[in-house]
């Protein structure tokens, strides 16, 4: 290992600096994630033993929020929505892959159509849910004039308690949709043609060649498109906030939306029973979380 | 499907594809041109119903006088700029340095950081929201624009120091170690040697970091209450309630909220798409 500055008689700093520097490097970003994230997560575990409503002492209850959810019918609806949020958006995959492989093509003006078919992706949620509670409008929407043509008018789909979910995850499909798409067209650009020229001359085309030559090197797409998808859906809350606000009656609530009702808003301060819906949530995505890391730790352990 | 290209498929089925191109854009676009359509109609067409056909009045600069004259949309966002802008600076800034230990340096705990990083920026915001509330209630920054700053710069830091990492990492070393055989200190490392190496990075990170940052809602209603820091996302959900049925004004409000990180998107496209696959493909 060659010696940095100068020769031996340098200061102490001097000496130190290679073993030194990382740690100088990373402190400003490391104080700021383990003071805003990584404590924070300690803190709401903690807290989701207690009881608080957020001004007074906290009183030690053990485990009574969690033995309270268990029996909480609000919080089993809440936990279903959130389950139907991450299987009906996982369409997402599926379908982004499918308007990728539409628009994989070279014709003229390919380019302005992609980037125009993404742009849903780029507008917050809060518009994307104002525009979809506009066409689910009973009255005017454009949603009605469709069922109307089916002989189903009048259908007011956030009011109804057993639709309400599935047409607030549908207007969340349409940026997931595009991000998906997105990525699978950046897999695209990375095939090897002559494994597809190498199929094709086997004679595999259709969905054969989608199912064992392309899909199988779209793997690193696949991948990335289901982590964010499923972390998406999990981290819902925009879209219910903005569209029925958990309702009718809390038919649309998801974990994420519940908490934040339970911790924060009219229905009451209850911080202690908020963390541990809270706690719930983060053990589903921990899951994922955990199946990322270990995804990483095996590819730099083959990079060395 | 893909792997046959449309130049060797017969005639009419090239044909037929290019004429079902704009056809699908159409409708895929159709709730955004709804929306874009509704924000020039008139109060009459309005009125009548005439939510979905062609406007009969255009009343572009009408409603969008109303909505910049009559609610406080223009304060709406310029908090917005104020939280976003600072939060890419200080963010990207953050993981610039961190990205730079973690993709430079071997030590033992390397590995280890990366993935507190790499983790904390999946969690549900939920598990953070009483802590960080209370954090910021604690240091006097709770509804002001600078709590709100701090929060999003410390989570962004994770994916910024996730991105920086593997960007610097792909860097050749060898630059490096030339650098400090010829006795540059560490931070002349960074500073004269990385840093240059990673500006694109920087530039297709900002462009994520801006849209990532305008577009939040979650943290603007648990951090903000008052107009005086509200950005316009949730500015725009406030004006929602004002403004029941008045959708012209709403449709005009939308794209007022929506322009600017759609502004940024077109502007730097190509620096947005690389940095979304960038950071995404490494995963």
């Amino acid at each position: 290992m060659p010696a940095t500055g100068a020769q031996g008689h340098d200061g102490w700093w001097q000496r130190h600096q290679r073993a030194l520097a990382p740690w100088l490097f990373l402190a400003p970003a490391a104080a700021m994630f383990l003071l805003y994230v990584v404590l924070p997560i300690g803190q709401s575990m903690r807290l989701s033993l207690y009881d608080w409503d957020g001004l007074g002492t906290p009183v030690w209850v053990g485990l009574a929020n969690y033995v309270e959810l268990a029996s909480d019918p609000d919080f089993h609806v809440a936990l279903k929505n959130s389950l139907i949020w991450l299987l009906g958006f996982l369409l997402a995959v599926p379908m982004g892959l499918g308007l990728a492989l539409l628009l994989n093509q070279t014709v003229f003006g390919i380019r302005a159509i992609k980037s125009l078919f993404f742009f849903p992706f780029v507008i917050s949620q809060v518009v994307i849910g104002l525009v979809f509670t506009w066409f689910y409008n009973p009255a005017l929407g454009l949603v009605d004039k469709l069922f109307g043509l089916f002989g189903q008018a009048d259908l007011a789909v956030l009011a109804d308690e057993d639709l309400v979910t599935y047409a607030i995850v549908a207007a969340g499909l349409y940026p997931q949709i595009a991000y998906c798409m997105i990525l699978y067209l950046t897999g695209l650009n990375s095939i090897r043609p002559d494994l597809i020229e190498a199929a094709r001359l086997e004679g595999a085309k259709g969905w054969q060649m989608l199912w064992h030559v392309v899909l199988p090197q779209l793997r690193p797409a696949s991948f990335i498109a289901v982590v964010v998808t499923v972390v998406g859906s999990l981290r819902s809350f925009d879209m219910v906030a903005v569209m029925t606000a958990g309702g009718p009656y809390g038919s649309s609530r998801v974990l994420a939306y519940y908490m934040y009702e339970k911790a924060l808003s009219e229905y009451g301060y209850r911080m202690g029973y908020g963390t541990a819906i809270a706690t719930v949530l983060f053990a589903i995505m921990l899951v994922y979380i955990l199946f990322v890391l270990w995804r990483i730790y095996r590819q730099e352990r083959e990079l060395g | 499907m893909f792997p046959t290209p449309i130049e060797r498929a017969s005639a009419p089925t090239r044909w037929l594809y290019r004429a079902a191109l704009p056809l699908a854009l159409l409708l895929w676009l159709l709730p955004l041109i709804a929306v874009a359509l509704t924000s020039v109609r008139g109060q009459a067409d309005i009125a009548a119903g005439n939510y979905w056909g062609w406007p009969t009045q255009w009343q572009a600069w009408d409603n969008y006088a109303a909505v910049f004259s009559s609610t406080p949309i223009l304060r709406y966002i310029g908090n917005s700029f104020l939280v976003t802008l600072p939060t890419v600076l200080g963010a990207v800034a953050l993981a610039c340095l961190a990205g730079f230990a973690l993709g430079v340096y071997r030590f033992k705990a390397n590995l280890l950081v990366f993935f507190v990083f790499v983790g904390g920026n999946f969690v549900p915001f939920q598990i953070l929201m009483v802590p960080v509330r209370d954090l910021s209630l604690a240091l006097g920054l709770y509804d002001s624009l600078s709590g709100l700053i701090l929060f999003h710069i410390a989570f962004q830091s994770g994916f910024c120091t996730f991105f920086m990492r593997n960007f610097i990492r792909e860097l050749p070393m060898e630059l490096v170690e030339a650098a400090r055989i010829e006795g540059a200190s560490e931070w002349q490392v960074f500073h004269r040697v990385v840093l240059p190496l990673v500006r694109p990075a920087l530039a297709a990170l900002s462009v994520l970091v801006f849209t990532f940052i305008w577009n939040d809602y979650f943290w603007a209603t648990v951090l903000i209450q008052g107009d005086h820091a509200m950005p316009v996302t949730g500015g725009l959900k406030s004006l929602n309630g004002q403004w029941v049925a008045q959708w012209h004004l709403v449709s005009a409000g939308a794209i007022v909220a929506a322009l600017p990180p759609v502004a940024i998107f077109f502007i730097l496209q190509k620096q947005f798409i690389a940095g979304l696959t960038m950071g995404a493909t490494k995963g």
